[in-house]
């Protein structure tokens, strides 16, 4: 069984502790992963802004470095949905029934984290602790076009010391939607500003979610509220949570669950 | 001449302007969010929903596939009813027939039933520069029209008002267009809908001509079915002498038992109500009873366009419910003006480039009006897949032969998939990003990503990525 890690390029540059996380969670449950250094981006920012020939040439390039593994792991779920979602249309644009063919073959083995760790693995309790109050943002991608369901807060709840509190208004868009926060920044911007005000109103000291790219829409505004607010709820992906154990000890400067304050 | 959407600004620049708009916030905040609430209490009491849905979209489907043979019937039926039908391959065309056939019978002013396919053509102008006065009957847009305003949803056209605006505009305009506001009206509704009762209820009897439009078409018998609300369809439909239905060609259902299904979803996921107070339905002239003379006007206006696009035609299966607008966050801080079309929220974002052709600056930004969400997906009765549609339309733009180019964003996103293909060049980005992490503004970025960093901090670029990690620590095992 080879198990490669897709790191995602996001993951890679701006969120590298997600992607430590990943490999001290699925070496603690006994998955030996591998890293292709050959890898590169799903090509979802050409998908989403229309660019399916892009799409078409990183589609071939996620199907050469990852063909030869049995099980491709993502921590992302709109990243990890790309294969599954676009690579099959954006092959066939570009003309390619070889891509597609490649493309069929190799969606059934690339999981999104939570997928694999729940109906892979099987495991809800990964041994993980975490006494901090949390709360949980369930992305678009992951509730919707690639729905976890109630795989993330299974997770999450079976984590020691957490206090998981509900997100008010959690199955609303952050606004982040990739390019549409770059063409459309003021509706982008009222849309986060709401998240960020539901964020707070919680009293939680983490903001989880699947996906780092909403991660980097909120945490931008909750960074520039708190500023000014004085105290800045910091954002993680599910996975640095799951991967913390009773060694690890809390997390340095964050407020313990107990004492979480409203 | 009342307002309209010519040269209307493209969607970042309107709803730019609309985000900072608070009154027009709260109230559309407030609107939106009663009638989703409504419509999901109501939608949870059928067990049997998603069947409906799966019906609706089969059927429309169906009509979509064979509409040229169910429009010949639609045509054959009416005819055979007393009626005339009419066809009109454009608005120009469509506003032509009206005109004429008003003029036919020398009435100056005559009434309507709201309806967005004669706000699409622009039917009230055109009558009005043939000097006919058309009195809008529906509250809302009543109301639109009064203040010479323009309607931002298609259920509820003047959705982006509040009370007291909506009192300001009846004490000012009712006088000018007949019977004037009560003295001393307050923003209280029923006194609202009082005063437009009374206004309105002048011009449903002096009215010998009527103009609708249709929910639906149903070709066994070709009849003409108006769901409403308030009655003045109803009144509208019965009192006038001539009545002129001015329909959209995808509006067929082949027979009544297909207009079962669309009437138990339609009222619910619209207003959230159980039924429509009012369904009207017409089938040609009958002699002692209602209008004696019928004309349907059949209109394209861009529909076969949008039925030739493989994956855009599902977006004529719509019925108008506005559930993809109540739903969406972005036309909740937007309001519908900013889409620049009587069409507005995720059907408008899909449906305007779809009948006019992506070709200009405001209907080419209307596809990336979307952070494709989804959530429209999930109201919508008859399952059109927005996301699919934004995505090709997208596509359409950037790959496409429409006229309107992004050679800037073009030109990045190759140079950037050519270095991600190669993985020696893309292991020096990722190398460059952690270096010149440092040299990254702290506040706003440089060109066209500054408009992110007006309301965020700049993300910390870390100097050492996942890749680096990895190869230093032999994959975190040294």
């Amino acid at each position: 069984m080879r198990t490669a890690l897709f790191v995602t390029c996001l993951n890679d540059t701006l969120f590298p502790r997600s992607g430590r996380a990943t490999v001290t969670l699925l070496r603690r449950l006994g998955v030996q992963v591998d890293f292709p250094p050959a890898q590169s981006c799903c090509g979802q920012m050409h998908w989403n802004t229309g660019y399916r020939a892009g799409t078409a040439r990183l589609a071939r390039h996620f199907v050469d470095v990852f063909g030869g593994y049995d099980a491709v792991v993502v921590p992302s779920a709109s990243c990890g949905g790309m294969p599954a979602e676009a690579y099959a249309v954006a092959a066939e644009s570009a003309g390619d029934p070889g891509l597609v063919r490649a493309v069929h073959e190799i969606v059934p083995r690339v999981h999104e984290l939570t997928t694999y760790l729940t109906d892979v693995l099987g495991v809800e309790d990964v041994g993980a602790w975490f006494p901090h109050r949390v709360t949980y943002h369930p992305t678009c991608h992951s509730l919707r076009a690639a729905p976890l369901g109630e795989r993330p807060y299974r997770l999450l709840r079976a984590v020691g010391g957490i206090d998981l509190v509900e997100l008010p208004a959690q199955e609303e868009c952050c606004g982040f939607g990739g390019t549409f926060s770059v063409k459309n920044p003021a509706v982008s911007g009222a849309m986060n500003a709401d998240k960020a005000r539901h964020v707070r109103a919680t009293g939680a000291s983490v903001l989880a979610a699947v996906d780092n790219s909403c991660l980097m829409n909120i945490g931008g505004r909750l960074a520039k509220d708190g500023a000014e607010a004085g105290r800045v709820v910091r954002t993680m992906h599910l996975v640095e949570i799951l991967a913390r154990t009773p060694e690890d000890g809390p997390v340095p400067g964050l407020p313990l669950a107990a004492e979480a304050t409203r | 001449m009342s307002r309209t959407f010519v040269g209307w600004p493209a969607f970042p620049e309107a709803a730019a302007a609309a985000t900072h708009d608070e009154r027009l916030r709260a109230n559309v905040t407030r609107a939106t969010h009663t009638i989703r609430g409504k419509r999901a209490r109501l939608v949870a009491e059928r067990p049997d929903w998603e069947d409906l849905r799966d019906s609706a979209a089969a059927l429309k489907d169906d009509v979509l596939a064979h509409l040229d043979s169910y429009l010949l019937q639609v045509e054959e039926q009416v005819t055979a009813a007393g009626g005339t039908v009419h066809w009109a391959r454009d608005a120009a065309e469509a506003n032509a027939l009206v005109t004429a056939l008003v003029q036919a019978t020398g009435e100056q002013e005559i009434v309507k039933v709201k309806s967005m396919l004669t706000e699409e053509i622009g039917l009230d102008n055109a009558l009005e520069a043939a000097g006919i006065s058309a009195r809008e009957t529906d509250l809302a847009a009543a109301i639109v029209q009064l203040g010479d305003d323009l309607p931002s949803h298609v259920v509820v056209p003047a959705l982006h008002r509040n009370r007291a605006e909506i009192r300001e505009i009846f004490v000012r305009e009712m006088g000018r267009h007949g019977r004037p506001a009560p003295d001393g009206l307050t923003d209280d509704p029923p006194q609202l809908a009082e005063a437009a009762r009374l206004h309105l209820r002048e011009k449903f009897l002096k009215a010998r001509v009527a103009v609708s439009g249709a929910n639906f078409l149903v070709a066994e018998t070709g009849t003409v079915v108006v769901v409403e609300s308030e009655g003045n369809g109803r009144m509208c439909l019965t009192l006038a002498d001539t009545l002129i239905s001015v329909v959209g060609i995808e509006k067929v259902v082949p027979t009544w038992r297909d207009l079962e299904v669309f009437l138990q979803l339609l009222a619910r996921n619209a207003t959230g109500e159980r039924m429509s107070p009012y369904t009207t339905t017409f089938s040609g002239v009958t002699p002692g009873d209602g209008p004696q003379t019928f004309h349907l006007v059949l209109v394209d206006n861009g529909r076969t366009r949008a039925l030739a696009d493989e994956v855009g035609r599902q977006a004529l299966r719509c019925i108008r419910c506005g559930a993809c607008m109540n739903i969406c966050p972005v036309y909740e801080r937007t309001g519908g003006h900013a889409y620049g079309s009587v069409y507005p929220g995720p059907i408008g974002a899909i449906l305007n480039p779809l009948l006019k052709g992506p070709d200009d600056p405001q209907t080419a930004s209307l596809p990336y009006a979307s952070s494709l969400c989804g959530a429209c997906n999930e109201v919508c009765p008859v399952r059109i897949r927005f996301t699919d549609v934004l995505l090709e339309l997208r596509h359409q733009v950037a790959e496409g032969d429409a006229a309107v180019k992004h050679p800037a964003e073009k030109a990045a996103l190759r140079a950037i998939g050519a270095v991600m293909e190669h993985p020696a060049a893309w292991n020096a980005a990722v190398r460059a990003a952690g270096t010149a992490g440092p040299l990254v503004p702290k506040n706003r970025l440089p060109g066209p990503l500054g408009g992110w960093t007006d309301s965020r901090s700049v993300p910390e670029i870390p100097k050492e990525s996942f890749r680096s990690w990895w190869k230093r620590t032999d994959g975190g095992t040294r």
